[in-house]
């Protein structure tokens, strides 16, 4: 069986993740022979399947959140009838990424307490910006002149959207996701420090408690899960550019 | 059929509404006024504070802290007036004074409630103080974008509002009219602490961003004259930006503390300032490296003709015309690189390195809200003070490249 080299390092990414979320356990004595201080050498206040889970699930509904909002904000300013917010927006959205992720999750305690919430809150607002400029300049890049074509084969605005303009926007918009998705993982992991319980967590841990061995576990498994979006994304750039020259 | 530029005039069931971005900033601003709290007060510093509406700001404040808010009525006037200069000038002018009105108002309306409150009640910020703050600044930017300054104008007239509003608070805050606000409580608590904080976090981000020169900058150059080595090494920098920055810390550590005990002469250690530096390091070369790349890569092959025609060396091409054509790119790589480390910095205190993300942490872990704020506040400060300065510096040698390429091309 042969694979493309994009679907090839996405399952090797996938192995990789899957390997250390479930044998962390079976290291158990490698961490106990590299740091014979530590009375635990292995993170088992939850299994790392679930915080691997957790993770994911504050990263997803953050970002499907952020793409709902984004996507439609970005659309609605490049119809005519909103191109008038598209100032507005574009400046929200340049002045929100010089925010640092990290003071905005930790703003949001004060507003909102500790917890899951807030930082899916944080996560959820720092993810929209790629994802709003991203869908401006993809509909943006579309040409006239395709767009007067849609028309001229008898589509109505909304049909040219679906149909024309979002397939051929596509790469662009999807480059804005993995932007959002890519910083909100390592953002969820700092999450930690707020009381959502992410693969953060046992960095957390292992830092305050001078406990190496939860550092590098946590490290390891949140750099792997980074590495399979990253693969992920790249394998689905490809099908939405196919998908655009096909569509 | 995207319109640019100017809007689309107003349909028959819009009335008499002559701007419906000001129309959505005044709505946004009228409903924060009145549902969300102003300020929150709280008993002391661990307790969560009680609401306060603006309307009891307001009503307690003197009549002097009224004319605080004037420029706001411009604001909610501005969406039925015409859309000429001197409307937006004065709308422009009016968002910026209503913002640092509006922090006046709060530091005010701090001192009359700690008159009367305990040494240790707190008064916050609440969030309607945020939104309506927002909406201020925000019609700021509007009115100013829509005088089409052009870019040299514009970008110069950006700086300076932003500049004018804070130097305002920066009056506030030297007069003393802030102090009893709870972040500057904090801050009177910790005042050397929060100096060497900010002193910290600053160096470690320079600390980082020398090696990142000294290495990005060459390796751009490289990697534009040779696509080679552009293909080796774009595929890895990009691959460390996807890396979550605690995890990247996490990984130096041990590495770092095994060099420790082999050599512990060279004073490094696997918590601290060091490995801090090497991540920041690490992750600043990608903006570096990519803009200098690309930067040198827009520059018109007629361009590098011509100035070969007239006798240049490869040496004099490349300071003199490649360089300087570059610049307004390389200075956006090193923006985005300032902001970036900024904010990684703030993330660095998790590993030891110091700097205003251990205060933040330090309230976060703590449960002391107000020490949160007097952390990230100043990150984000700084990290916006670092994008203004280096937006405005985009602006002018970007002008300066058009000029000297239109010249250069009718020579």
């Amino acid at each position: 069986m042969r694979l493309d080299p994009l679907t090839g390092r996405l399952m090797l990414a996938l192995l990789a993740l899957a390997a250390l979320v479930l044998g962390m356990p079976a290291l158990k004595p490698l961490f106990a022979a590299l740091y014979p201080a530590l009375d635990r050498p292995l993170y088992e206040a939850e299994t790392f399947l679930t915080l691997t889970l957790d993770h994911m699930a504050l990263v997803g509904a953050s970002s499907l959140i952020a793409v709902a909002a984004g996507g439609l904000a970005g659309i609605a300013v490049t119809r005519p009838w909103g191109a008038e917010f598209r100032g507005l927006l574009e400046a929200v959205a340049t002045m929100g990424q010089t925010f640092p992720p990290v003071a905005v999750l930790a703003l949001a305690v004060p507003s909102i307490g500790f917890g899951p919430l807030p930082a899916l809150i944080a996560l959820s607002l720092y993810a929209l910006l790629p994802v709003v400029r991203n869908t401006i300049a993809g509909l943006e890049g579309v040409s006239d002149a395709v767009r007067e074509s849609a028309r001229g084969l008898g589509m109505g605005p909304w049909e040219t959207l679906f149909r024309v303009e979002l397939p051929l926007a596509a790469p662009v918009i999807l480059a804005g996701v993995r932007t959002a998705v890519i910083v909100n993982t390592g953002t969820a992991a700092i999450a930690s420090t707020v009381g959502a319980k992410t693969l953060g967590l046992p960095i957390i841990v292992g830092l305050n408690g001078s406990n190496q061995a939860y550092v590098i576990q946590g490290a390891l498994i949140v750099g792997a899960l980074a590495l399979v979006l990253d693969a992920g994304f790249e394998r689905l750039a490809a099908w939405s550019v196919r998908w655009r020259t096909e569509g | 059929m995207l319109t640019h530029g100017s809007p689309p005039s107003p349909g028959a069931g819009e009335g008499h509404v002559r701007n419906r971005v000001a129309l959505l900033l005044a709505l946004v601003g009228v409903a924060a006024a009145l549902a969300l709290p102003f300020l929150g007060f709280a008993p002391n510093r661990l307790l969560s504070g009680k609401p306060v509406p603006l309307w009891d700001v307001l009503h307690a404040a003197p009549a002097s802290a009224w004319t605080a808010l004037l420029p706001g009525v411009l604001l909610l006037a501005a969406p039925f007036l015409p859309p000429s200069r001197p409307v937006l000038t004065a709308s422009a002018v009016a968002g910026g004074l209503f913002t640092a009105g509006l922090v006046w108002l709060a530091g005010t309306h701090a001192g009359t409630l700690a008159a009367t409150a305990s040494p240790a009640a707190r008064t916050s910020f609440g969030a309607g103080f945020w939104v309506l703050a927002a909406t201020g600044l925000l019609a700021m930017a509007d009115a100013l974008r829509r005088l089409h300054l052009g870019a040299w104008t514009g970008a110069w007239v950006r700086f300076a509002a932003g500049g004018a509003v804070a130097g305002l608070v920066a009056l506030e805050l030297a007069a003393g009219r802030l102090d009893q606000l709870s972040i500057l409580k904090e801050y009177a608590n910790r005042s050397d602490v929060f100096a060497d904080a900010v002193l910290r976090h600053g160096a470690l981000v320079l600390a980082a961003l020398l090696p990142t020169l000294l290495i990005g900058v060459p390796l751009g150059i490289l990697a534009q004259r040779s696509p080679r080595v552009g293909r080796l090494v774009f595929p890895v920098l990009n691959l460390v930006q996807t890396i979550p920055s605690i995890a990247l810390f996490g990984l130096l550590m041990a590495p770092l503390a095994a060099l420790a005990t082999l050599l512990p002469g060279l004073g490094i250690s696997g918590v601290g300032p060091v490995p801090a530096v090497i991540a920041l390091t690490v992750y600043s070369l990608l903006p570096i490296t990519r803009n200098m790349a690309v930067g040198l890569e827009g520059v018109p092959d007629d361009v590098r003709q011509a100035a070969r025609g007239m006798g240049m060396t490869p040496r004099q091409i490349f300071l003199r015309v490649e360089l300087p054509l570059a610049l307004p790119v390389f200075l956006t790589g090193l923006r985005v690189t300032l902001v970036q480390a900024v904010g990684l910095a703030a993330v660095a205190a998790l590993i030891g390195a110091g700097g205003l993300g251990a205060i933040m942490f330090q309230g976060l872990f703590a449960n002391a809200l107000d020490l949160v704020l007097l952390g990230a506040v100043p990150v984000i400060l700084l990290a916006v003070a670092a994008d203004a300065l280096l937006t405005l510096a985009v602006a002018l040698t970007a002008g300066n490249r058009d000029r000297a390429m239109t010249g250069g091309a009718s020579a």
